[in-house]
């Protein structure tokens, strides 16, 4: 009984209107939850509320029947008997009468009705609820929400039980409707009304049905919405858009095809509107309606559809380019021709008989055929005229592509007039094309108008792409005449393009680009040689080429052509056609290929590599052929260089090679199947060095860096497989070094400095490129003698050595030594082998190599990177405070003896710290596979902020104190700002002093500009604020010392930034300050840098507008 | 104070476009006309939501620049004669040019020519430097030049 009480009270609590709306809400729910439990059934729930129900009390009856509609609509999965069903439904019908208590009554209704298992409305019941609705609800005279409830109702009416419509009496339901749904306006209610409309016309698409009569008022009811202007913000609850909303209407209209009448006039009236939005939404509606409503019933508009969208394509069509030649022709941003062409395309598709007579026959189209031959040059015809002239060339491109037999019309009717304009000849008869002038090429008329339009109705004939088999048998069958009339065109025009791009004649830009790109058209015709004889095809080709080779000095034509080529490529490539890939290969690639090694053509080296790796590019095939040429090029260029002596060619092979890793690397890269020409590459490139005799004299560092860059990206692109591969090889010339007498303890770097020689430079800076771009999987033979060469050459300050031998410590596993014999070096040992003895013979270059190193371990987390560091700190103190003087001197005196040189050790020790954690694209990234342990900067951050901390407070002189800071400003600016911040309080007076301790050196600016930096960010973050709050005197003292640093204007403009950003803080914490800030700004403000001043004049009006 | 806008429908310009300035010594930028006008384009006419420049009120040319002799003159064209906001709009440009300029520079605003009814009083009291100060302490006042100026800084 307890629970019965508790129901009640829950019962009571919700009808009670005095409660607050959460109150009863939670009894709402507890209800539901003792009723979806079983605990009591909706039988006793409604026996419960009896009084509530029947009450004369309109609040408390309206508040009783919406707790019932509102618990059963909580129920909806809930098993039912019919009978209950019944009994519910038949209550709320009833109760749609009341209208004081209309919203439970609505939401009962809906909640059976959506019902759709275990108990349903039976269909007289909801003819009953319908006509209940019909005689009882006045729905436009209700609040939104209500109506938005009857419409659902409506609609879920409609979905279930269509059949209602006919079983409610005398055509009244149809007629509830359309009073209720009439002058709408709310936009949530609007989709739904919508979407009745759609559902009720769907019910009875034929015109006999019982909607039929009423289709002109329920057409005159949707009408006046088109088109949907809705600008409200969405921002108000409403999800609504004005495109949803459109796009529903748009539905509507297409329900069914008895609207046609009325809805194509209006939305061909609402076309001429001068709304943008309404000419896109009456073009998407009609192509939506044209597929909806059928060829019968739109061959009727055809006439009035054409002449709208010929004028709306006028009027928005793009303007005309000033000169052909600077065009992007097919460009259509705007969204009104593309909507109005693809109604055109629709049309076409869908009737293409009467459609396209329309066009064949449109006065304006013939007119401009008439007068475009009368114009010679795109220049001289007058600007309405060119754009008519470009609308009409996508009008009939876009019509002749939508079908084949629209295209068959459109060339049977336009092509011959062109010829005839071009004074070609069509005399089918005579199978050898001439022009009908005596004169030859040159007398033909050039008629810029005619050979456009003829270039876009061949383009449609190309993107028809009809099949080879199809195409013959039209050719065959005597009454397709278009076919022969194609075939017959080709020749001529493609003899009339190449005569443009003859050198002899002078013709202007225009028409070039229109002869390449007429070529191009020509060129990708389908058909095998059916269309373009194989001949021709070469002819083509091969004008192309000569365009690539010789006009490179109008740049746009240049690329225009090698476009045209790289796009016929991609095209034999896609559809393979055999015979022509073969032609293609002979004419365009071979030739390019040659270029490489010819001097023959003027064409810079820079083009013809841009040329060479765009075609390349556009098939694997090709690109084989390119890189076997190229391949061939670079090793006699190196033997040459090499062998003879010949350095002349140093900077074309470095440019080469340069060409190979930075173009076609990448593309092989993306490209399966290019890995066997990377191994052949770097294969033929061992066997070269292999071959060079002992004494080369040639020592070429742009050449060497170029072959170095290609070794590394070659070998990281191989799978490990290959790699082993090219190891192997690589070892054998490799090996002569480690066999090289090097005894460790006697070694004297001096003297070994001249030793080596530069086939030996070489051939270590190679194989040393080799193992940067490994796999860690990779095997290396010999591991030991190799590790041990590095190491004797990075201490030799050969860099690349130690990049490689950073590396190797990277890319070691450090579990290897387990499985493999005592050959294989481990990571201990080759970290061991760096510390061992006195190997570090303090040389400046070595420290940079021992960075490198450094780098490795600390990639790969590794704990002997702190020995590194400590040696690299122990050399910056050693070498820092032997000297007092400035480091200025240092650097710009190159002073030879030996005391003198220490600081630019300590130098380089405090710059091996921005090696340490900067990023590098020379070795040891993600691309050269090196391991990287996730968070090793901050990691590396925490390890060193205490060391440089004390330090710092340690140093004795303010040189070795300055180097540090230049340490610490490397580790800084390079670690992510999320982690400075963490620490930020202890940062910022280390940063301050750091920036007041190096803006008294010029050489430090580099280091200062990025503490400043630094600071900006933890300025400019909400966290970092806390700290500078604490800090803002001294760091306020730091800055107005930097406005005038004389050294860099960036500093100098960043440090303003940064006052300006600090005039943020809190009062209290800065007004202290502000005189101070703004005499220092003010002297900003005659700054020789104009950006600065700017910056200086927004700065002191936020400093003086905080008192 | 007047009710209704004084000019209460003006004509809107478009912002002329920069003429391009040979670029001088790499590291020193010398004050230019083109940088003051790059100060005060976008000052906001007192009646109107649009720029003294849209207004075509001050124009690049009209503004002279002697770097070396620390000398700026703007000289400056209501939109109507009897234009009453003339003061009020040489006295944004003063403060703004006070706000901007380094302390060594003499500034002079004018009325050009014969394009306000009362010149004379206007240019004496723009270059007065008491008027001037004694303006800056009306609360009214300053708040009004302040709003004006509000979008150049941004």
């Amino acid at each position: 009984m307890a629970e019965a009480s508790q129901f009640n009270r829950h019962i009571e609590s919700y009808v009670d209107v005095s409660r607050s709306s959460a109150q009863q809400g939670a009894s709402l729910d507890a209800i539901i939850s003792l009723l979806k439990n079983d605990v009591v059934t909706i039988a006793l729930l409604v026996r419960d509320m009896d009084m509530y129900l029947t009450t004369a009390d309109n609040v408390i009856r309206a508040r009783g029947i919406l707790l019932l509609g509102e618990t059963l609509m909580q129920l909806h999965s809930k098993p039912l008997e019919n009978s209950t069903v019944h009994s519910l439904i038949t209550f709320f019908t009833d109760r749609l009468a009341d209208w004081r208590a209309l919203r439970g009554a609505v939401v009962g209704c809906l909640a059976l009705i959506r019902r759709k298992s275990f108990g349903v409305v039976s269909a007289d019941d909801a003819v009953a609820v319908a006509r209940s609705y019909v005689q009882h609800l006045q729905v436009q005279s209700l609040a939104q929400h209500d109506r938005k409830l009857c419409f659902e109702l409506l609609e879920c009416l409609l979905e279930r039980h269509s059949h209602v419509v006919t079983s409610v009496q005398d055509h009244d339901f149809v007629y509830g409707i359309l009073a209720a749904i009439d002058g709408e306006k709310d936009p949530q209610c609007l989709m739904l009304t919508f979407h009745i409309v759609e559902l009720l016309v769907k019910a009875y698409p034929h015109s006999s049905g019982p909607v039929s009569s009423y289709i002109s008022d329920i057409f005159s009811i949707l009408g006046c919405y088109f088109p949907i202007h809705f600008t409200h913000p969405t921002t108000e609850g409403t999800d609504v858009t004005k495109d949803d909303l459109s796009t529903a209407l748009m539905m509507a209209f297409a329900a069914t095809p008895l609207f046609e009448p009325f809805a194509v006039p209006l939305l061909l009236e609402k076309l001429s509107s001068s709304l943008p939005s309404a000419k896109v939404d009456s073009l998407k509606s009609l192509n939506y309606c044209a597929t909806k409503y059928g060829t019968d019933r739109m061959g009727k508009h055809a006439k009035a559809i054409w002449s709208s969208l010929k004028d709306t394509i006028y009027a928005t069509g793009p303007e005309p380019p000033s000169s052909f030649s600077l065009d992007s022709q097919d460009a259509m941003e705007n969204e009104i021709p593309t909507e109005a062409f693809g109604l055109l395309e629709k049309m076409i598709s869908l009737d293409n008989g009467p459609f396209v007579s329309l066009i064949t026959s449109d006065e304006d189209i013939n007119t401009v055929f008439n007068t475009i031959s009368s114009y010679n040059s795109y220049d001289k015809i007058p600007l309405h005229n060119k754009r008519r002239l470009l609308v009409i060339g996508h009008i009939l491109y876009v019509s002749a592509q939508s079908s084949v037999s629209s295209c068959q019309k459109i060339v049977e009717c336009f092509l011959p007039r062109l010829m005839e304009g071009l004074e070609l000849s069509l005399d089918s008869t005579s199978s050898h094309l001439c022009n009908s002038n005596e004169n030859g090429v040159l007398s033909r008329r050039t008629n810029f108008g005619s050979l456009y339009l003829s270039i876009e109705l061949l383009k449609a004939c190309r993107d028809l792409r009809i099949s080879k088999e199809d195409l013959v048998c039209r050719i065959n069958s005597q009454n397709d005449t278009w076919c022969c009339l194609l075939q017959r065109v080709c020749g001529p025009l493609s003899e009339t393009f190449s005569s443009f791009l003859e050198k002899n004649e002078p013709a202007n830009d225009d028409y070039l680009c229109l002869a390449v790109k007429g070529l191009q058209v020509l060129a990708l015709l389908p058909g095998g040689n059916l269309l373009i004889s194989n001949s021709t095809f070469e002819v083509i080709l091969g004008k192309l080429v000569s365009v690539v080779l010789e006009d490179f000095n109008k740049i746009y034509l240049w690329r225009l052509a090698l476009k045209a080529l790289v796009d016929i490529g991609r095209f034999i490539e896609n559809f393979d056609e055999v015979d022509k890939e073969m032609r293609y290969i002979n004419v365009v690639v071979e030739k390019f290929a040659h270029l490489v090694s010819s001097t023959e053509f003027d064409l810079p080296l820079r083009l013809k590599l841009e040329a060479l790796s765009n075609v390349g590019r556009s098939s694997l095939k090709y690109m084989i052929q390119i890189l076997l040429k190229l391949e061939e090029v670079i090793t006699t260029n190196l033997i040459a260089i090499y062998v003879e002596g010949n350095i002349t060619l140093a900077k074309t092979t470095s440019q080469l090679l340069e060409c190979y890793s930075t173009e076609l690397i990448p593309w092989m890269q993306n490209n399966e199947g290019s890995e066997e020409m990377l191994l052949r590459f770097a294969d033929s490139i061992w066997k070269t060095i292999e071959s060079l005799p002992l004494t080369v004299c040639v020592n070429n560092k742009e050449l060497l860096d170029a072959m170095i860059k290609v070794m590394k990206l070659a070998v990281a692109c191989c799978g490990v497989e290959s790699q082993n591969l090219i190891v192997n090889k690589a070892y054998s010339p490799f090996s002569s070094i480690i066999s090289f007498p090097i005894p460790l303890e006697e070694f004297k770097l001096t003297q070994e400095i001249d030793k080596l020689s530069n086939r030996d430079d070489l051939v270590l800076s190679l194989f040393a490129s080799v193992v940067i771009g490994l796999h860690p999987q990779a095997e290396v033979p010999n591991l030991r003698s190799i590790a041990h060469v590095f190491r004797v050459f990075f201490l030799k300050g050969n860099v690349i050595a130690a990049q490689a031998y950073g590396s190797m410590v990277n890319k070691l596993n450090p579990k290897s030594s387990v499985t493999e014999t005592l050959e294989v070096f481990t990571l201990e040992q080759a970290i061991d082998m760096i510390f061992s003895k006195d190997s570090l013979d303090s040389f400046d270059d070595a420290i940079t190599g021992l960075a490198w190193i450094g780098k490795g371990l600390l990639m790969r987390g590794h704990e002997r990177v702190k020995d590194i560091v400590m040696l690299l700190l122990k050399c910056l103190l050693e070498y820092g405070k032997t000297s007092s003087l400035p480091l200025k001197q240092y650097s710009s005196d190159n002073c030879l003896e030996a005391n003198e040189c220490f600081p630019s050790v300590a130098e380089s020790a405090a710059d091996a710290f921005q090696i340490l954690v900067r990023d590098s694209d020379l070795c040891l990234n993600r691309e050269f596979h090196a391991m990287v342990r996730p968070l090793y900067k901050q990691r590396f951050f925490s390890i060193m902020m205490p060391l440089l901390e004390s330090l710092i407070v340690n140093s004795e002189s303010p040189l070795s104190r300055c180097l540090v800071y230049r340490a610490f400003g490397h580790v800084i600016s390079e670690t992510p700002l999320v982690a400075i911040l963490n620490d930020a309080k202890k940062l910022v007076s280390l940063l301050v002093n750091g920036m007041s301790m190096l803006s008294n050196y010029a050489s430090e600016k580099d280091g200062l500009y990025s503490l400043l930096l630094v600071l900006s960010g933890i300025l400019t973050d909400n966290t970092g604020q806390e700290a500078v709050i604490e800090n803002a005197h001294i760091i306020v003292n730091c800055l107005v010392q930097l406005i005038g640093y004389p050294h860099r204007m960036l500093v100098r403009e960043t440090a303003i930034q940064c006052l300006t950003a600090m005039s943020q803080l809190p009062y209290t914490k800065i007004y202290p300050r502000r005189i101070q800030v703004l005499q220092a700004v003010s002297k900003a403000l005659d700054d020789p840098k104009r950006v600065v001043r700017q910056e200086a004049v927004k700065c002191r009006q936020a400093w003086a507008s905080i008192a | 104070m007047v009710s209704g806008l004084i000019n209460a429908n003006p004509v809107v310009y478009e912002k002329k476009e920069r003429r391009e300035r040979p670029t001088s010594i790499p590291d020193a930028d010398e004050y230019s006309a083109e940088a003051i006008d790059q100060l005060e384009v976008d000052i906001k006419d007192p009646e109107h939501p649009y720029s003294l420049e849209e207004l075509k009120v001050i124009s690049e040319d009209a503004i002279e620049v002697d770097d070396r002799r620390s000398y700026v003159r703007v000289t400056f064209t209501p939109t109507v004669e009897h234009c009453s906001m003339a003061t009020v709009i040489g006295l944004c440009l003063r403060v703004k040019l006070m706000r901007s300029l380094p302390s060594r520079y003499k500034v002079d605003i004018r009325v050009a020519p014969g394009t306000h009814a009362t010149e004379a009083a206007v240019n004496k009291q723009l270059n007065d430097k008491e008027r001037i100060a004694a303006a800056l302490e009306n609360p009214n006042l300053v708040e009004m030049v302040d709003e004006c100026l509000a979008p150049s800084y941004a």
